[in-house]
């Protein structure tokens, strides 16, 4: 008796002991996910944080009659071309720096600014006389006006890396940046003309050239327009499918052969998806490249297996006790289902559904396939128009050679990331109030 | 309990019809066969047990009455089913299904609820024209299922707020609602703790001044307790059927004595 005794106490240390190092592996394992998820996320934000930013120089602008025409007072003329308002900003620049006729001279300080600088001053003084036009008092002819510039990518980098280097080594060297435009980017700050400001145009700008214009628009409102498109037709198709299946199929050999199909077609690579969009909507049903309805339908394709299993779980899972209840009252199968089952297996299906769609927001290789990777620098106002979304933006934008792009690339995560959280949120709600009225 | 035996056979010397009459109902699930050839009557207003092992074929044969059977994939019934006279295989199921009230072995009462419970059977079968109609039937099934009291204040809370007792009362309620001719109750009492037992078999007794009720059971004490007429099935097949006192007390057949001994099962 005292035997086994023993022998029990001497196995049951060596439990314990099992017990406590099997504890330990999973905690480290979940200390090991923190630390890369930390290292994730540290490595994406400190990248983005620039593109938040950017960098401007106020500079007084004189709308000059010589360069518009006209005299002092008069309001602004009717059509201002982009090659007067560069002179209007060279001279702008030359009452900072100095007066000069020298093109090189004149070149160095263009590239201080945005190549895009003239166009949107174009643009802005254009705006500004058309909105001035009612008020009595407005921009005259000769007025001169503060306004900020934005920087072109290279001098914002130049700036950020000199506040850097002011807190420790002085490695002014690492920028490629000629000296001429330094000392003139010097000057400026002496004046205390850069200012750093918050990039609200990275939201509400679509892609550009530079990367100082460039923003995440355009691919938000094509990923919304695809998302739109494939939840639109993915999810009754594939809850369908699952109650057909589950409910009311009878279980015989082709409903098995159907059921494996499903199950294998939520293994079949994303890039089989694109490659099938791009042979039937687009070389057969000959519908627009690259544009978001095309996108949604793959997307659709892609997501409909993920739908069909988790809600064909979300149906086995409603206990029989309810079928039974149903039925013995005299409810047909359908009122059954319809009644008792599909609201008892929402939640499930909506969870399904949402990581689905959570799937499609992240997927780029079937859109690379049908085009859905140009350039596009407008935001599309229908799913018919040319797109890109936010993962083949962010592919763009991370494969370019200017690093003021990279930075927008991790930004543009982030911004993935916020749409994520936003979707999954939405769907946390949605199945807390199914369970409450259930 | 005495007198109403008497009543019955009484009425069976009476040829009054049974309300349920089978023969040679046999049921397959798949390849396997579950019934064997059996054939029962049913008698009006009195309730009758079904009792045997585990098994035997008891819960089988009370679902070929509602056709419930139907719905399970493989399953097939052969044979003949009359309720009052009438062949339930040339019935609509669904419709046939309103007619005759279930009770399961566990409540299962659907995730709504206490007063939408009562009411969803009324409400599917358009049996209440107007609001005040289905307020009337719902409380008049509460009362019935004796469960009104209880519940008054709550009507509206969630049926699953209730005790395991009070949930299998809500069911009883909610298959009286419907007005049936014939209530199965399929072991209603063999997840329920003794009180609860007792207040189900108390209305089990009352329900069966107006219905017709089929129970099948494990506990040979509650078939004694509240059926006048008592089925024993073994292996798929009736043994043996007659007034329950005399199947309790003098067994024509050494099987069912021995079961109700306690010798097999």
């Amino acid at each position: 008796m005292n035997k086994t005794l023993d022998s029990i106490d001497k196995h049951l240390k060596r439990r314990h002991r099992a017990d406590r190092r099997y504890r330990l592996y999973g905690q480290l394992a979940i200390v090991f996910a923190l630390l890369f998820l930390l290292m994730f996320f540290f490595s994406i934000i400190t990248r983005a944080l620039p593109a938040f930013w950017y960098q401007t120089a106020s500079l007084s602008l004189e709308l000059s009659a010589r360069v518009l025409g006209g005299e002092a007072g008069d309001p602004l003329p009717r059509e201002i071309s982009e090659r007067q308002a560069r002179k209007l900003l060279d001279a702008a620049l030359a009452l900072e720096l100095g007066p000069s006729s020298e093109r090189a001279i004149l070149r160095a300080r263009r590239a201080l600014l945005t190549p895009l600088a003239a166009l949107e001053l174009k643009k802005l003084l254009l705006e500004k006389r058309y909105k001035d036009q009612e008020r009595e008092q407005g921009v005259r002819i000769g007025d001169k006006l503060l306004l900020p510039f934005a920087l072109s990518s290279e001098s914002g980098n130049y700036i950020s890396s000199l506040r850097y280097s002011q807190l420790g080594s002085k490695e002014e060297e690492a920028s490629s940046l000629p000296e001429p435009q330094r000392r003139s980017l010097s000057i400026l700050q002496q004046r205390g003309l850069i200012e750093k400001r918050f990039n609200f145009a990275f939201f509400v700008r679509s892609d550009s050239r530079t990367a100082t214009s460039a923003g995440i628009w355009g691919a938000l409102v094509g990923s919304f327009w695809a998302l739109l498109i494939a939840f639109i037709l993915a999810f009754p198709l594939g809850l369908f499918t699952a109650l057909h299946l589950q409910e009311f199929a009878p279980r015989n050999r082709l409903t098995y052969v159907i059921e494996v199909a499903i199950y294998n077609l939520a293994a079949v690579p994303s890039i089989v998806f694109g490659l099938l969009g791009l042979s039937i909507f687009l070389n057969w049903w000959h519908l627009p490249r690259s544009a978001s309805l095309v996108g949604g339908l793959v997307l659709a394709l892609m997501t409909l297996p993920t739908i069909v299993v988790a809600s064909r779980n979300a149906l086995a899972s409603v206990s029989e006790g309810i079928r039974s209840a149903g039925l013995a009252l005299g409810a047909s199968r359908e009122q059954v289902v319809f009644h008792h089952v599909l609201p008892r297996a929402m939640p499930g299906i909506l969870t399904g559904t949402i990581i689905g769609m959570a799937q499609a927001l992240g997927e780029t290789a079937p859109l690379l396939m049908i085009g859905m990777v140009a350039f596009v620098a407008q935001a599309p106002m229908t799913p018919l128009e040319p797109a890109t979304a936010l993962p083949v933006q962010i592919f763009l934008w991370a494969d370019h050679p200017d690093p003021a792009f990279s930075s927008r690339s991790a930004a543009a995560i982030l911004v993935m990331l916020v749409f994520l959280v936003v979707m999954n949120a939405a769907a946390v709600i949605l199945r807390r109030s199914f369970e409450r009225r259930g | 309990m005495e007198n109403n035996l008497q009543q019955s056979l009484q009425k069976k010397n009476g040829k009054e019809p049974s309300k349920i009459v089978a023969r040679g109902v046999n049921v397959y699930y798949g390849d396997k066969q579950a019934l064997f050839n059996v054939g029962l009557e049913v008698p009006h207003r009195r309730v009758t047990a079904l009792i045997g092992p585990s098994g035997c074929g008891k819960s089988t044969f009370l679902r070929c009455i509602n056709r419930m059977n139907d719905v399970i994939d493989g399953c097939r019934v052969e044979g003949f089913i009359t309720i009052d006279g009438m062949d339930i295989f040339s019935l609509d199921a669904v419709g046939l299904r309103a007619r005759i009230g279930m009770v399961f072995q566990k409540p299962n009462p659907f995730p709504k609820s206490i007063y939408e419970n009562v009411a969803y059977g009324v409400r599917i079968h358009s049996l209440a024209r107007t609001k005040s109609e289905l307020n009337a039937i719902v409380n008049n099934s509460l009362k019935r299922a004796g469960l009104a009291r209880e519940v008054a204040d709550r009507l509206h809370d969630p049926a699953y707020s209730l005790s395991g007792g009070q949930q299998q009362r809500l069911c009883i309620a909610r298959a009286i609602a419907l007005q049936p001719e014939l209530i199965l109750m399929d072991e209603p009492c063999s997840a329920l703790d003794p009180i609860a037992t007792a207040r189900i078999e108390n209305l089990i007794a009352e329900l069966s001044l107006n219905y017709t009720i089929l129970i099948v059971t494990h506990s040979m004490q509650q078939a004694a307790r509240v059926s006048h007429r008592t089925v024993f099935f073994h292996l798929g097949r009736v043994i043996e059927s007659g007034d329950t006192n005399k199947i309790f007390t003098k067994p024509r057949r050494k099987q069912t004595e021995r079961y109700i001994t306690g010798r097999i099962g």
